[in-house]
């Protein structure tokens, strides 16, 4: 039997990226607020400058709850499993990924709320891929433009404003939509490769910008800027000046008195009310017991895959194929961001990568969602270009031979003593769609430590996703050929497993037919319970996902302390 | 010169050692950093003797003898001490393998063991001899049909071993220095790698600046100490 704790305002499932951001708002309004996490608090000294550890062993000194959850693949649902990840994409800490995610915290284009009435009025429905489920999002980016705001100063972000209410600035990205005011602070300083990049993009007619990053150019909100030392991909900052949620907005709830943490919790269910069909609270394994946390309000701020599996594994007489799950769309609209087809260059000099972090770096959008015509396409979307400075020995030594050497041997010693420092790989993040058949569910046979399931993608990149993707590699290579390159190298496409970028699995939207949740990020079949994060999206864009979600997480958290009698009673 | 290394510091790769495990041109290689002309790919003719047990500079955490010595031998194929200078065995990549198969790597002990076993059957039918046995030239040859997946009598394949032991042998390569391999980090200064800084310059990020090498482990910052528990570091 659990055992029955007392009753709180709300409950969050997961104090990362986005759950760590939506107890702010809540603390500060006077909710109590229980976060659960099923990792523990880090501190620098878990943040070692450790390439090995970071980027290949999976973080052992974090909790390992998601290491043993990784979901499996198959591109489609008669084809065999594609190789199982070694490591999850995410990890479990409070702060959650968001302390060793890359920072880059970027906005959606307008576009990417009405790809389906944008892309009809310029180019006419048929453009729509056949057997997407895209839809336009229940709202525009002037909606959620306030939250990006708010979420980019309270954990504090970098960058160079392009469209300041209207007012184009080509220091910054003149594709942007209109912003109500600057950056909190400036953008990261470039490195002499990536200003060199950025003065090829100019030649070419295209319109560089520094990328927006969650880490401090300068002392910010109490803490120190970077000193851009190298190990910011999958590694934690040890100077807290990378903003993840466990030093920016978590402290700040806390300090509210109305956020109470606990470190090590296991949700392995959402209970509901079976006769209101309203949930109640959530159940939690910690230190070998089971614990009820009931609570007016549950919030499920887990990763894409967590957040789709607690709902289909909470399964109850009102909901017997899983929690809010009564329409079947629990699970549906699963994208992740087509970063495949990548664009490997190789230099005749050095490129002195070997400090630096992937958000620091130089950006150009001429080529990402519809900021350019495809009247003459036959794809619809775009990708974004971006060149950063990030080495490290052992991924430097795998480099690519470009055809230029053996894999190993003398001869391929001798490559990489020369190349090591003079190749850059460009992921080329593209617009993902939704379809049909990319979806989610629990795995029928592969199970997780404590015997539930894990999460079975089905999923693969369908024609409109290759076409852009060859087109993006084409403009990837035109800008490294242009700034000096001698060699570039198309990488495959690849298929749609495990990611850092998935989305969907709960869409947003106001056809309840449809999507999970409404407008504001509750379901529409189980009124008290909202959902935090990724899943909620129903387009990727070709950005980094963690600001939206961020500013979708704020936006949820103030809907519901605005509305508290309607959604809690 | 700071050498710390942490717990796992390679136990005194001192000089005498590495003119026994190595011979005297790829020692003064690996201390000096200089390339010796008289080692190069080309002037090979025999491969390195393997290792008798009580020349091991410390004891096998999971391999076998004769598992360590074909081992060995792969790695110093892979990664040769050459031109260029010292490879995979002055680097100790095998010891970084064979200590990390009983740590964060032991799902691929069984790997191992089926792999080192199946290359020698294998030597022997194309070449005549035992893996470590063969003349480097030999040796190649059957690292090559095991890369491109034509050596036969491994499972699943010849190519998933290969491809194993060379992400193995790169990571002990060029790792940091905690993990057992990288040792008088002959990997790093290989590849012009200037070492862990915690604080880099706008200059320092300059394409033509050489920044003086740092040979520190991370573990050798205060920050990041392993006292009171090893954090979740095993190697």
């Amino acid at each position: 039997m659990a055992i029955d704790l007392k009753k709180t305002d709300v409950v969050i499932v997961g104090l990362g990226a986005v759950g760590g951001v939506a107890a702010l708002p809540l603390a500060r309004a006077g909710a109590d607020v229980i976060g659960l996490e099923a990792g523990t608090w880090l501190s620098p000294r878990d943040f070692a400058p450790d390439e090995l550890r970071n980027n290949f062993r999976g973080w052992p000194q974090s909790a390992q709850k998601a290491n043993g959850e990784i979901p499996t693949h198959r591109p489609n649902a008669s084809a065999p499993y594609s190789p199982r990840l070694p490591i999850h994409p995410m990890m479990n800490a409070v702060g959650g990924t968001s302390l060793h995610y890359w920072a880059q915290s970027w906005r959606l284009n307008p576009w990417d709320f009405k790809v389906v009435s944008e892309t009809t009025r310029r180019y006419g429905a048929a453009r729509i891929p056949k057997g997407s489920t895209v839809e336009d999002w229940p709202f525009g980016l002037e909606e959620l433009e306030p939250y990006y705001d708010k979420v980019e100063y309270e954990v504090g972000i970098s960058g160079q404003a392009g469209n300041v209410n209207g007012a184009i600035d080509k220091r910054g990205n003149i594709f942007e939509g209109p912003r109500a005011r600057d950056y909190p602070m400036p953008a990261l300083t470039g490195t002499e490769f990536t200003d060199r990049m950025a003065a090829t993009a100019r030649k070419l007619g295209w319109h560089p910008f520094p990328g927006p990053a969650a880490v401090n150019s300068q002392y910010y909100d109490n803490r120190p800027a970077c000193l851009y030392h190298g190990f910011c991909n999958r590694g934690g900052c040890h100077i807290d000046a990378k903003n993840s949620t466990a030093v920016s907005t978590i402290p700040k709830a806390l300090a509210t008195g109305r956020l109470k943490v606990v470190t090590q919790a296991i949700v392995t269910s959402v209970a509901v009310d079976e006769r209101s069909g309203r949930v109640r609270g959530v159940v939690y394994l910690k230190g070998g017991e089971e614990y009820l946390q009931p609570a007016d309000v549950v919030l499920l701020a887990g990763y894409t895959y967590e957040n789709v599996r607690l709902l289909l594994l909470s399964k109850s007489k009102p909901f017997p194929h899983g929690l809010a799950n009564n329409s079947g769309q629990v699970g549906r609209h699963y994208i992740t961001h087509h970063t495949g087809a990548t664009l490997a260059a190789l230099f005749p000099f050095d490129l002195n990568n070997w400090y630096g972090l992937p958000a620091q770096g130089v950006a150009v959008d001429n080529w990402a969602d519809d900021n350019f015509d495809h009247s003459g396409l036959d794809f619809i979307g775009g990708g974004n270009l971006w060149v950063y400075s990030d080495r490290r020995p052992i991924g430097a030594a795998s480099m690519s031979t470009f055809s230029k050497a053996p894999t190993w041997g003398s001869n391929w010693k001798a490559f990489i003593k020369e190349n090591a420092d003079r190749w850059n790989l460009a992921y080329l993040q593209k617009t993902t769609l939704p379809y049909e058949d990319n979806v989610l569910d629990l795995d029928p046979t592969v199970k997780a430590a404590l015997g539930f399931p894990v999460i079975r993608i089905t999923a693969d990149h369908k024609d409109n996703e290759k076409k852009l993707g060859a087109f993006i590699q084409d403009k990837m290579a035109q800008w490294f050929m242009e700034a000096g390159a001698i060699a570039v190298e198309r990488g495959p496409q690849g298929t749609m497993g495990p990611s850092t970028h998935a989305y969907g699995g709960t869409r947003m939207g106001d056809n309840r037919e449809t999507n999970v949740v409404d407008r504001y990020g509750f379901s529409h079949e189980v009124p008290n319970l909202g959902v935090l994060g990724a899943s909620v999206m129903g387009t990727s864009g070709a950005h980094n996902p963690t600001l939206t979600a961020q500013a979708l997480a704020w936006r949820t958290a103030e809907h519901l302390s605005k509305n508290w009698r309607a959604i809690a009673n | 010169m700071p050498n710390e290394t942490g717990r796992h510091a390679p136990r005194d790769v001192s000089r005498r050692n590495l003119f026994k495990q190595v011979g005297l041109a790829g020692a003064a290689a690996a201390i000096s950093g200089t390339a010796p002309a008289v080692v190069t790919a080309a002037a090979e003719p025999a491969p390195a003797p393997a290792l008798k047990p009580q020349e091991r500079l410390e004891a096998l955490e999971t391999l076998t003898a004769a598992e360590a010595d074909k081992l060995e031998a792969i790695v110093a194929r892979l990664i040769p001490s050459d031109a260029n200078g010292p490879g995979a065995t002055e680097a100790r990549a095998a010891h970084y393998i064979d200590r990390a198969l009983t740590g964060p790597l032991r799902a691929s002990r069984g790997a191992y063991a089926a792999g080192l076993a199946a290359i020698d059957v294998y030597a022997q039918s194309a070449k005549g001899a035992a893996f470590a046995k063969l003349a480097v030239a030999d040796q190649d040859a059957v690292l090559a049909d095991m890369e491109k997946n034509v050596a036969t009598g491994f499972a699943p394949d010849a190519a998933t071993f290969f491809n194993l032991v060379r992400t193995h042998t790169i990571q002990g390569t060029f790792c940091d220095p905690y993990y057992g391999g990288n040792a008088d980090f002959v990997g790093w200064d290989l590849i012009g790698y200037p070492g862990i800084r915690m604080v880099v310059t706008a200059e320092e990020q300059r394409m033509n600046v050489r920044t003086k090498p740092v040979r520190q482990s991370a573990y050798a910052d205060a920050t990041f100490t392993m006292k009171g528990g090893s954090h979740g570091h095993r190697p």
